[in-house]
């Protein structure tokens, strides 16, 4: 039990309007109980990864076009959201899409709508236990709140939902960094305390490789690179170009340095 | 001679005066004069009586419905109080002409000052209000319009309205369906020429900026109350010009046609042809007065021929129902209205036989 | 003096029947931020269903009332399937004006199947609950309107404040992306409430058409006095509806009462443009939040 996969995506396109292509052939897999981060830059097609499994891609009018996703054996690509959010996969929005007009604890409840006329007392004590900032403002409008808070807010609203699998997107998106160390600090907490299986996608490839156990680095719609995370922090191609931590101080052209365009590829 | 335009295979546009253009082609321009041809050297030649008037009206809402597209299509203020600035238009033309002796050129004209100037009295609340509330708030304005032509008897003459004198221009007596048609169609030429190069200017793009996004547009520097207010002035222009020009089709007018009803009309209109599109305030226009037609000559046939008068009197409301459903279908099926059907079926034609 | 506590009563129904007329508005706009222009043929329609059921099949009132009920809630769930649900997240205008469209159609519908005549319900109020207030009598209708009215209040109070549902449902109109990524099921609450509002409608409807005769264009034409009512009140609020009613219904009463009787039809919407510009987002109304 203890490799076993939890979601297994599988050389699948993304077609919006039938006519973008945004995925060309993805494939990742993530074991459960881990944390798996996916890294890239602006429109490498994270966003869209994400979606193609939670199914928020159909609002949008994009369609998985070939290749399978299979949650715990099962096979979920084009399912509606409903269906995928009641099987357990929460996916937490980009740029923290809270409920403006509703208190903070009413933001959370939202989040039990999956298993509706459950109890849901307990799981506001455990969010609160992991948030504490949001106890104190569970009576204000979420409009009101900021940044760092409705970021937790996001993520708490998702937990309780008791996810299986839980998707973040972006979470240090415009956060402070200190509030970016915190909050993958509780993410890390959460995942080994709930056992909560998650994929994470961030262009913080630093804090994203120090919480993850395992990495994909994405661009142009391609799964470029995958490792344990401890070689992908070691790897000099992420290290110039998402850690920023490279040893010769004068910028090299893009195009030249990484190793993995360089190779010939036979596609 | 220099060379003919062709459409290209693709949008390979590149400079901005190609964009900014109005014919793509050479062909767009001899169509054009094709069109202004048939317009004014057959059209009033070949009809009758009956068409003539049905056109005229058809003339005087376009000219209207042009203006509630530039507040709806462009600058994205819903109004539901068109059909009362529509009819300032006709009251101030009456007023003028019958009071103060304006002839026909000038009472048009000034009547379309007049309601462009009560046009943003009633858009002041564009100012702090937006969607929903903005909407209400015109609502507003028709209803309270409403009440001061029924009940402002000195100057309205109440529910009785009032009776024009005959009017003439150049000479010529307006009485006549032909004559009138060709001051109908040149304002509508002329004011539809206007708002295609107002779409091209900074103005136009200050207002499409306001529709999609008036926060954005504001932080551009875009002052978004005074060109909100200048949005309503010159739709309301459009309507009072063709508010004066119905008060002398109908040569009387009383408060009933400016209802809500007519408001619903014009919104109707622009949906129906295609929201900020010109061409499509046109089709709207064609559209609905047609419909109108249609379905009054349907009761009235059936009230005429077979079934008793008391069936045909509750057939009425058929129209009512007619109407709506027009209205339903079209936004489910085809939201981007008339000017998108035309717009398929011209580009099908223009690549025809070849379509590809 | 007399003539002042009538007023004062005669406002405060027409206040409240004015408010309850609202509700279903509200509860729509809560739900889906949709404006219905249809609000009144709403009314209308279950208006005329118990007319239907109740005077011409001559069934019992209280069966009457319950097929009423379900057959409204029913055909509420229909509506939104054929003409809302394929407008599911197009522009607001649009959606306006299909509502627009479809007040158009049921109106003309109900008037070519029954006319533009009054019709009446049999009578079936208890007596027993008209009262005299001093000089003035109040008649069991009003008595009703009053008790069905405040009932609406604390129910659906409670049900967006507390209710898991009520939440789901104001989740949807603040962010529909996001209540679709914890699972909310967007198309249901739609459905539900468009199917709640017909019920609501139809029974204030009922009551409309017990005091002043089944009419369509009477009913239709409260659907329009809706507008100063919420927005005076805050377009979201419950409460706000039920004293946007009132006042609008004692500045009707007064107007006619003591200035003259053609300003009354139009008193409200003057009142109404000048809140606006002062408040505007109504009395009650939540401000809009926005951040760039």
């Amino acid at each position: 039990m203890e490799n076993e996969i939890r979601l297994l995506v599988n050389n699948i396109s993304v077609v919006y309007s039938d006519v973008i292509q945004v995925l060309k052939g993805v494939s990742l897999n993530v074991t459960k109980g881990h944390i798996v981060s996916l890294l890239g830059s602006n429109g490498a097609g994270k966003t869209s990864s994400l979606k193609a499994i939670s199914g928020l891609l159909k609002p949008e009018n994009g369609k998985v076009t070939e290749g399978s996703i299979e949650y715990d054996g099962a096979p979920i690509q084009n399912f509606s959201p409903e269906e995928i959010t009641r099987k357990g996969i929460i996916q937490v929005l980009e740029g923290r899409q809270e409920f403006k007009y509703l208190t903070v604890e009413e933001n959370l409840r939202v989040g039990t709508a999956t298993r509706w006329g459950k109890p849901y007392k307990e799981d506001l004590e455990l969010v609160y236990h992991y948030f504490p900032a949001l106890l104190v403002r569970k009576k204000s409008l979420a409009g009101y709140c900021s940044g760092g808070e409705l970021q937790m807010l996001v993520i708490g609203r998702a937990l309780m939902a008791h996810p299986n699998l839980l998707l973040l997107d972006e979470p240090s998106l415009g956060l402070a960094p200190l509030l970016v160390k915190e909050i993958f600090q509780i993410i890390k907490r959460i995942n080994r305390e709930q056992g909560t299986t998650l994929l994470v996608v961030e262009q913080n490839a630093n804090m994203a490789l120090q919480i993850a156990h395992y990495g994909y680095v994405m661009e142009n719609g391609k799964i470029v690179m995958e490792s344990n995370a401890e070689d992908l922090r070691e790897n000099p191609d992420v290290k110039e170009f998402y850690l920023g931590t490279a040893a010769s101080g004068a910028l090299k052209s893009y195009k030249d340095v990484k190793s993995y365009k360089r190779r010939k590829r036979w596609l | 001679m220099r060379k003919l335009r062709f459409h290209p295979c693709g949008n390979f546009k590149e400079s901005y005066d190609q964009e900014l253009s109005i014919f793509d082609t050479d062909f767009g321009r001899l169509w054009m004069i094709i069109g202004l041809v048939v317009l004014f050297g057959v059209i009033p030649f070949a009809s009758g009586t009956y068409l003539l008037f049905i056109l005229n009206t058809i003339g005087i809402y376009a000219i209207a419905a042009l203006g509630l597209n530039l507040l709806i299509g462009y600058t994205g203020q819903i109004s539901l109080g068109h059909g009362a600035f529509f009819g300032v238009g006709a009251y101030a033309a009456a007023i003028l002409t019958t009071r103060a002796g304006f002839p026909f050129w000038l009472s048009v004209i000034a009547a379309g000052v007049f309601t462009a100037a009560v046009g943003v009295v009633f858009g002041l609340p564009s100012s702090r209000l937006k969607h929903l509330y903005l909407l209400i708030a015109t609502l507003a304005g028709q209803f309270i319009l409403e009440y001061v032509f029924v009940t402002w008897k000195t100057l309205t003459g109440g529910a009785e309205g009032i009776i024009l004198s005959e009017a003439r221009l150049f000479g010529l007596n307006l009485r006549d369906d032909r004559t009138f048609y060709f001051i109908v169609y040149v304002c509508l030429v002329v004011l539809m020429w206007t708002m295609v190069n107002l779409k091209r200017t900074r103005y136009g793009r200050a207002f499409i900026a306001i529709r999609d996004n008036d926060r954005a547009a504001e932080g551009m520097g875009i002052p978004i109350f005074l060109y909100k207010l200048l949005s309503f002035s010159i739709s309301s222009f459009y309507a009072g010009v063709g508010g004066a020009l119905f008060a002398y089709h109908m040569m009387s007018i009383t408060p009933e046609p400016f209802n809500l009803w007519l408001s619903i009309e014009f919104i109707a209109m622009i949906i129906i042809g295609g929201l900020g599109s010109i061409p499509g305030a046109i089709f709207g226009t064609v559209f609905i007065v047609s419909l109108n037609e249609v379905l009054s000559h349907l009761t009235e046939y059936l009230m005429n021929v077979g079934v008793s008068t008391g069936a045909a009197i509750t057939l009425a409301p058929l129209k009512e129902f007619v109407f709506g459903l027009a209205i339903v279908l079209f936004i489910i099926f085809e939201p981007k209205g008339l000017a998108e059907i035309w717009r398929v079926i011209r580009s099908s034609f223009r690549l025809w036989p070849f379509s590809y | 003096m007399d003539f002042f506590m009538q007023l004062l009563v005669n406002g405060i129904s027409l206040g409240l029947l004015y408010a309850l007329s609202a509700l279903g508005f509200v509860m729509i706009f809560k739900s889906s931020s949709v404006l219905n222009l249809a609000h009144g043929e709403l009314l209308a329609i279950g208006a005329f269903v118990f007319l239907v059921l109740s005077a011409w099949a001559d069934l019992p009132i209280i069966i009457a009332f319950s097929l009423t009920l379900i057959g409204t809630f029913f055909l509420g769930f229909l509506v939104e399937r054929l003409f809302l649900r394929p407008l599911i997240g197009e522009k607001l205008i649009e959606v306006i004006m299909m509502t627009l469209g479809l007040g158009i159609m049921f109106k003309g519908l109900l008037l070519f199947i029954f006319g533009g005549d009054i019709h009446a319900y049999p009578d079936f109020l208890p007596e027993g609950l008209s009262f005299e207030l001093g000089n003035i009598f109040i008649p069991s209708v009003n008595v009703a309107t009053f008790v069905i009215g405040i009932l609406f209040l604390i129910v659906f109070g409670f049900f967006f404040k507390y209710s898991s549902q009520g939440i789901y449902m104001r989740s949807v109109a603040d962010n529909q992306p996001a209540a679709l990524s914890l699972g909310v099921h967007v198309r249901r609450v739609f459905a539900m409430s468009w199917a709640i509002a017909f019920i609501v409608a139809a029974i204030s409807g009922i009551v409309l058409g017990i005091i002043n005769g089944v009419n369509v264009h009477s009913l239709s034409a409260v659907g329009l006095k809706v507008f100063p009512v919420v927005i005076l009140g805050g377009l979201d609020s419950i409460g706000g509806a039920i004293l946007g009613g009132i006042i609008i219904g004692l500045l009707e009463t007064f107007t006619g009462g003591y200035i003259s009787t053609s300003l009354r039809e139009i008193i409200p919407y003057i009142v109404l443009v000048i809140i606006l510009m002062v408040k505007p987002y109504g009395l009650f109304g939540l401000v809009e939040i926005e951040r760039v």
